[in-house]
């Protein structure tokens, strides 16, 4: 019953897709401002900054045209994205069910053809006040006020109509601002040669960032370039305990790997869903059900 | 040295005519580094070129096999270069204190020393700017950051673009004004004279306009320059390293995201500007015999002004690990730990001691509270200020961030990263030190080494104010130079044989509070001590 209501699901998705799919991949340059708080914040640093560069005349005949047209350019952008986005990608990570088996990792890893070191979804091995050991699955957070996004001297991180957060790997001159400001953890630098990549099916854009550019900062993805073709993030689908869905905000539906759907509003209320480190103001789009491994019939104590 | 007496006892004859004796002397000082070849110059150059020859060596191979080869790691993204860079433009703050500073409230003694500070500035600036250069992943992008349509006005690396970019531009312009004065006058020395670099100099000296004799309208106006951009200058400085701060404290990351990050900074830079510009000072006078005119005293006064900057320092650590630390939150508490008792203890304290305590022990105990002692200080809070960076910037980095993530608790089990130095970023860093006194040397081949224009100004003011107090009942005495009252400001030629000073507790000395302890005394001390403390140069720096 979960197959077809999954194949269901999976060919609506197509539908929507195939309308969607030239805007969809293609990453606005420019964030979609959704809240106060960090981005007003920086907006009046940049004035200051503005300030700072009126001194001397180049940056000043400069600064001020580019401030100019990012502002045009982002008013036009929250214009659109309200109305034109079909999707809001999320996820939900059902820890009850997580058996730390890292298959999301290894996954993720091979098809992206990263190093070893260079865990997009990391799983953490935590310990509760009980002294409960729990795996934590932590993919990027795609959070809707991104810290990392601000911070980059030259544009290179981009946030999608529909929620994601990518890094144009053409454009990265690799400062590493963007790891400093994530406060989860999940950038990861190209430090060395990468993995070499057969033929893709998509060329090397920030939705399908493969195979990686030495000297630039990667992340998770959610399998951007995959989502339009109907397609689950490969950790998603490879986990064999279902923990990991994907969610669709727009649609409120989410589905796991093991063909489960729900609607997504519903199972984040009936569950207690918690964002992770909410006191940061990124308003996380991924969403932890908090458990340590209850529905598992063994053990979770990984010791 | 028997040759450089010679060649003082020769020099008068060889200048310009009908000049004073002491500022033909002058001028032949200043001068000493351009036109003489001293032995050890070429072998000097040569060993410091190697090195930094061997700096882009290594800076090739990390180009050739990416950052990781330098010893990072995702979980310490930023280290060494991020250390370095702030290091390095922290030091050129030396020559905007000293010159804008010490300009800008007329202490007259910091004549001699400023143009050595501002060169210091001049040449460590684009060193650490240059430091972003090994700093980036992909630095052969790096013209996006000098092309407007791809920048990105928000970003806290942007504005550090904008501050070290403008900051040079008026480094520079402070570092040529003065010279405006001083360039006929070397202008004249150089000429007749054969050579390549004779002819290197003249076009140097013609193309920045310096040929002319400087009129008294046009110095009026370049005084005013002077006076303007010495005002803009500090502000200037200020915004570099608070901006650059802001790289780091407008994150989250504990222990980066400080409010007090940006003084902190600043009297950083500040405080190993002054020990740098005191270690270069140190340095060229031994070099290039300018004892006559850099006295012990000024060094006990650099000396003064250290441990001013060292204390307020030593207060803003203190007071930064204190808060951080009592507040007890998970992640800051974890990173206090580490810098105070944890992996990082070794340099932590070592910059308590070598930055902290040590230099302020020897500014505070008569004994030790010489040139010399000084010197030794300084060198000291160069080397440990660079540590303090490290300090700064590697366990905030290595520290999970993770650790108790959600509502329903838990702790991150296992460790997390750390920051192994390797070959390479020692070597790009020793290169970069090398580098230092490699373009001081080459600065000051076709620059005088003291500012001859300044110095012969202030020569006439300390006279005006001399005759001022003679005329008001003053207490001076009749200079030994010829002088109407006081001590003159350029010693007589005689007088530049390397400087005898008295013997410690003979002559009275100490530190002259009256009008005149501004100018610097070549005979040795000033009008017997009104403070009581010991005479300054006791350690017998000066010979």
């Amino acid at each position: 019953m979960t197959g077809s209501e999954r194949r269901d699901a999976a060919s609506a998705e197509d539908r929507d897709v195939l309308d969607d799919v030239q805007s969809a991949n293609r990453p606005e340059r420019e964030p979609v401002p959704v809240t106060f708080g960090r981005r007003g914040f920086l907006r009046g640093a940049t004035i200051g900054g503005l300030g700072i560069a009126a001194t001397g005349a180049l940056g000043y005949a400069f600064g001020a045209s580019s401030a100019s047209s990012a502002s045009s350019a982002s008013s036009a952008t929250t214009a659109g994205a309200a109305g034109r986005a079909t999707h809001q990608w999320a996820m939900v990570i059902d820890l009850r069910s997580c058996n730390g088996c890292k298959l999301c990792t290894t996954a993720c890893q091979a098809a992206h053809f990263l190093h070893e070191d260079q865990t997009w979804i990391d799983v953490f091995t935590m310990r509760d006040a009980s002294g409960k050991h729990y795996s934590m699955p932590r993919p990027c957070m795609m959070c809707e006020d991104p810290p990392c996004v601000p911070v980059c001297p030259v544009q290179a991180n981009v946030r999608t109509a529909d929620g994601l957060t990518l890094v144009d790997q053409s454009r990265c001159i690799g400062t590493r601002i963007c790891m400093n400001a994530c406060p989860y953890q999940a950038r990861y630098f190209n430090w060395s040669k990468p993995r070499p990549a057969p033929r893709q099916p998509f060329p090397q854009e920030p939705a399908w960032p493969v195979p990686q550019v030495e000297g630039t900062v990667g992340k998770c993805i959610t399998c951007a370039a995959m989502l339009p073709a109907g397609k689950l993030p490969e950790c998603v689908s490879r986990c064999p305990m279902g923990v990991l869905y994907l969610g669709d905000l727009a649609t409120d539906v989410a589905v796991n790997g093991i063909g489960t759907t729900v609607k997504l509003s519903e199972f984040l209320a009936d569950n207690d869903a918690v964002t992770f480190k909410e006191s940061y103001g990124t308003h996380p789009r991924v969403f932890y059900i908090p458990g340590s491994g209850q529905a598992l019939d063994t053990d979770a104590e990984a010791g | 040295m028997p040759e450089d007496q010679e060649r003082e006892a020769e020099s008068p004859a060889r200048g310009e005519g009908g000049l004073p004796e002491a500022r033909e002397h002058l001028r032949i000082a200043a001068m000493r580094p351009v036109l003489d070849t001293p032995r050890w110059w070429w072998p000097a150059v040569i060993a410091l070129g190697a090195v930094v020859v061997v700096g882009l060596a290594a800076w090739a191979v990390q180009l050739a096999d990416g950052l990781g080869v330098a010893g990072y790691n995702d979980r310490a993204f930023w280290a060494v270069y991020e250390a370095d860079l702030v290091a390095f433009i922290g030091v050129s703050y030396g020559g905007a204190v000293v010159s804008a500073i010490l300009r800008l409230t007329n202490a007259t003694w910091r004549a001699p020393l400023t143009r050595i500070a501002e060169a210091t500035a001049l040449v460590t600036l684009p060193i650490g700017m240059l430091f972003i250069v090994p700093h980036l992943g992909s630095p052969q992008r790096i013209w996006e950051l000098v092309w407007p349509p791809y920048w990105n006005l928000s970003s806290p690396i942007l504005w550090d673009f904008f501050a070290v970019s403008t900051y040079l531009l008026a480094t520079a312009v402070f570092f040529y004004l003065p010279l405006i004065a001083d360039l006929p006058v070397a202008a004249a020395r150089m000429a007749g004279r054969a050579g390549v670099r004779a002819r290197c100099c003249r076009l140097l000296y013609r193309a920045v306009g310096g040929e002319r004799e400087v009129g008294a309208s046009k110095r009026q106006l370049i005084e005013g320059s002077i006076g303007l951009v010495a005002i803009m200058v500090i502000p200037m400085a200020v915004s570099v390293h608070s901006v650059l701060s802001f790289a780091f404290a407008s994150s989250s990351r504990a222990g980066y995201a400080e409010t007090i990050f940006p003084v902190y900074f600043v009297v950083a830079a500040l405080y190993s500007g002054i020990a740098l510009v005191a270690v270069a000072v140190a340095a060229l006078r031994r070099l290039f015999h300018l004892e006559a005119f850099i006295h012990p005293r000024h060094f006990v006064r650099l000396g003064f002004i250290l441990v001013g900057f060292g204390a307020v320092y030593l207060y803003l650590t203190f007071t930064e690990y204190l808060v951080d630390g009592y507040s007890g939150t998970t992640d800051n508490a974890a990173w206090v730990r580490q810098v105070l008792i944890g992996r990082y203890w070794i340099p932590f304290w070592f910059y308590f001691v070598a930055a902290g305590v040590v230099p302020m022990l020897i500014v505070a105990i008569p004994r030790l509270r010489t040139a010399k002692g000084v010197v030794v200080a300084s060198g000291l809070v160069v080397v440990a200020m660079w540590v303090k960076r490290l300090v700064i910037v590697i366990p905030p980095a290595t520290e999970p961030l993770v650790r108790s993530p959600l509502a329903a608790g838990g702790v991150l089990e296992g460790n997390w990263g750390s920051y192994h130095f390797t070959w390479v970023p020692i070597s790009i860093t020793l290169a970069a030190t090398a580098a230092i006194p490699l373009l001081l040397l080459l600065v000051f081949r076709f620059v005088p080494i003291l500012p001859i224009a300044e110095m012969e100004e202030l020569e006439s003011y300390e006279q005006v104010l001399t005759e001022a107090i003679e005329v008001t009942g003053g207490t001076t005495s009749l200079s030994p130079g010829g002088h109407p009252g006081g001590r003159p400001l350029i010693p007589p030629a005689s007088a530049c044989a390397p400087v005898v000073l008295p013997p410690p507790g003979a002559g009275g000395g100490g530190f002259d509070l009256s009008l005149r302890a501004d100018c610097w005394p070549p005979h040795g001390h000033g009008p017997s001590g009104s403070t009581g403390l010991p005479p300054f140069g006791s350690g017998g720096w000066g010979r």
